[in-house]
């Protein structure tokens, strides 16, 4: 077991606590804050970070992230760019597991086998593709995985059976399960007893665990999801503070915005599901 | 010249939905269940005799198939060649050959239960025609249209309204057709159990670009069968303009197995090598847009570029998957004109044939004339005029002093 994605979720399982995984858009709200910011959420707990590069065109993603993305690629940001700020970032001591989050056209256009090999030169662990199933995914996965990168997919509340079983067999890592049918921010209106019971069936269906993220805008709402799930994945609600009030001191953001995060998911013990 | 006529061009997609390297569905996990819903009740409804004929059915006492096949004489004899014929698509109701597939998905919608209808538009004419048959079926409609095309396109706008769909202004990124398509989709994710997006070209996840592909064959089946009875055979030539690609697709796939030799013309702005055009074929790269791989204006890291075109229904920095699998196997060539010539063409048909064709089929007609020395005295051409000039006569007579 080599990769930081995989250590982190047995030593979490090991305390029997749940994930939490902060998200922010490379190079937003400024160039220099990617890096300060990964340094202060892991001072503040998160567990995993996810660092989005942005796309022009992001069809995920509800006018929070859309608006991060844009600003960021105003303020230049590519996908090297995105790669020094990681191998930055792990020169400043980051150790917690960093995966990328994009679409697929700035990966295939930087060229999926370099890619590969300077994101996991750079020190990133892992790749969410949102317009990536794992239908189009093969050559993909296979690229990252040799260079021991893991590539995690969706999981939607519109996903079949059918579909359940293929996400939970390619996945690596854990599977991201989008807490609500809509983009990134929005609040969640599908039924939290659907969502729990999906979640559950997913859970028992395979030994990854299983992060819910789309729809976490509060801290209740992340206790309430870490109840039947392995962890939550905190986007929008980061990122739309990141925008309102800009960054000038890294920690007092962390504490202000992530802590209370940070204290739901701690809140939550395994072993109660 | 095609390879090999021979050459199951026509047998694509695959059963994945890929044409070559071209295609596939490259979606948020949420729509992939609603893709393959919408897979298998086309497949459902090409088996079923009773959809076919109540299409059928449709086209001809609603929209008003078959189209007419017009010789143009005085064109003929401006180019040089031995005869020319205009596949008259303007000639359908709502004034062009978008009713085709509206048609054929609000047929499907009803079928799947769906209550609730979204498109994306950018010059517009998709938007009327799916609001068109919305307001025949009773069925919601909803149209994504970008900011800057609902100012470009007041007219439409209102059409719309008009025909009891909500137009609702796009302002994320560069508001034009491609953010359109952007917040359609980002809809259907949200709304995807009881809404269906008929996307109004040969573009976006399999099965799209196969279906639309499919309604919009009707233009080719009658072409073709039109032209052998008045010529005696197939053209040399079929010509048609490119933006997604569905007039074109749908000229051009009855005759892959043929010996007739396919030219689409996309839209080259102020010039191909002014960085201002939507000559996606000429100038784009493989790439992942709007749910399928196909070639794609972009820079160096991947970004989207933005296309220009005076015509505002060519204006879109994709291409369907299957124009660029045909273009990488040989089978159509794809050239361009610029805004310039498009005019030129515009005011040539009007003034030759007393027919004022739409920008978009008037990039075909201008770049013919500008090229009309490659074709030879003997030839036969067959050019799909795609839509009527009326929604841009207010946009030319601003551009162009008479």
């Amino acid at each position: 077991m080599t990769n930081r994605i995989d250590r982190t979720f047995a030593a979490l399982r090991e305390r029997r606590q749940k994930a939490m995984i902060a998200f922010i858009t490379a190079g937003h709200p400024t160039l220099t804050s990617t890096v300060r910011l990964a340094v202060a959420l892991e001072r503040e707990g998160v567990d995993l970070l996810e660092i989005g590069v942005p796309f022009s065109d992001p069809l995920a993603d509800g006018p929070v992230i859309q608006a991060s993305s844009l600003t960021a690629l105003k303020n230049g940001v590519t996908v090297r760019r995105v790669l020094d700020m990681v191998g930055q970032a792990r020169r400043s001591g980051v150790r917690l597991p960093i995966l990328l989050m994009s679409y697929a056209n700035p990966i295939l256009r930087y060229g999926i086998r370099r890619f590969a090999a300077d994101a996991a030169r750079a020190g990133v662990d892992g790749v969410i593709l949102p317009d990536v199933p794992p239908d189009e995914g093969g050559e993909i996965d296979r690229v990252l995985a040799r260079r021991g990168l893991h590539t995690v997919y969706l999981l939607a509340p519109t996903s079949s059976g059918e579909r359940e079983r293929l996400v939970l067999r390619r996945s690596k890592g854990f599977v991201y399960y989008v807490s609500l049918t809509g983009v990134t921010g929005a609040d969640a209106k599908d039924s939290s007893r659907v969502i729990e019971s999906h979640v559950r069936r997913a859970r028992r269906g395979s030994e990854l665990p299983v992060c819910v993220g789309f729809g976490v805008s509060t801290p209740e709402a992340a206790r309430r999801f870490c109840a039947y799930s392995d962890g939550v994945i905190v986007g929008s609600a980061i990122v739309r503070e990141l925008s309102r009030t800009g960054l000038s001191d890294a920690s007092a953001f962390a504490r202000r915005v992530v802590r209370p995060f940070v204290r739901a998911v701690r809140s939550v013990k395994a072993g109660g599901d | 010249m095609p390879k090999k006529p021979t050459e199951r061009f026509h047998s694509q997609p695959d059963r994945h939905g890929h044409f070559g390297p071209y295609g596939g569905r490259y979606v948020p996990e949420t729509l992939m269940g609603a893709l393959a819903e919408l897979e298998r009740e086309y497949a459902k409804a090409s088996r079923d005799p009773s959809f076919r004929r109540e299409f059928m059915q449709r086209l001809h006492h609603y929209a008003g198939r078959p189209t007419a096949l017009t010789e143009v004489k005085r064109l003929a004899k401006a180019l040089g060649v031995r005869r020319a014929f205009l596949k008259r698509e303007d000639l359908n109701h709502t004034g062009s050959h978008k009713i085709n597939n509206t048609i054929g998905q609000s047929l499907l919608t009803l079928r799947m239960g769906k209550k609730r209808v979204i498109a994306e538009t950018g010059a517009g004419q998709h938007g009327v025609a799916t609001a068109t048959v919305c307001a025949l079926l009773g069925i919601r409609c909803e149209v994504y249209m970008g900011e800057e095309d609902v100012h470009r396109q007041s007219l439409n706008v209102f059409r719309m309204k008009l025909l009891g769909a909500k137009v609702n202004p796009v302002r994320s990124g560069s508001r034009t057709l491609k953010d359109a398509v952007n917040e359609a989709i980002r809809d259907w994710v949200t709304n995807v159990r009881d809404t269906h997006y008929i996307i109004g070209s040969v573009i976006g996840p399999h099965p799209y670009p196969r279906l639309v592909r499919d309604f919009q064959a009707v233009i080719g089946q009658e072409a073709r069968r039109q032209f052998r009875v008045a010529v005696g055979r197939d053209p040399d030539y079929a010509v048609a303009c490119v933006g997604g690609g569905s007039n074109s697709m749908g000229l051009f796939h009855p005759f892959l197995a043929s010996r007739a030799r396919l030219i689409g013309v996309e839209a080259a702005g102020h010039g191909v090598s002014s960085g201002q055009h939507a000559a996606t074929l000429t100038a784009g790269r493989i790439g992942v847009l709007h749910g399928s791989r196909t070639e794609v204006l972009q820079d160096a890291d991947g970004q989207i570029q933005l296309a220009h075109s005076i015509s505002a229904g060519l204006d879109y920095p994709g291409v369907g998957p299957e124009h660029a699998y045909l273009k990488s196997r040989g089978r159509a060539e794809y050239v361009s004109a610029t805004d310039k010539e498009a005019l030129e063409g515009l005011q040539a048909l009007s003034r030759l044939e007393g027919i004022i064709p739409a920008l978009e089929p008037a990039h075909a007609i201008g770049y013919l004339l500008k090229n009309k020395r490659r074709f030879r005295r003997t030839d036969t051409l067959l050019i799909c005029l795609s839509g009527r000039g009326d929604k841009d006569v207010e946009q030319v007579s601003k551009v162009l002093a008479l």
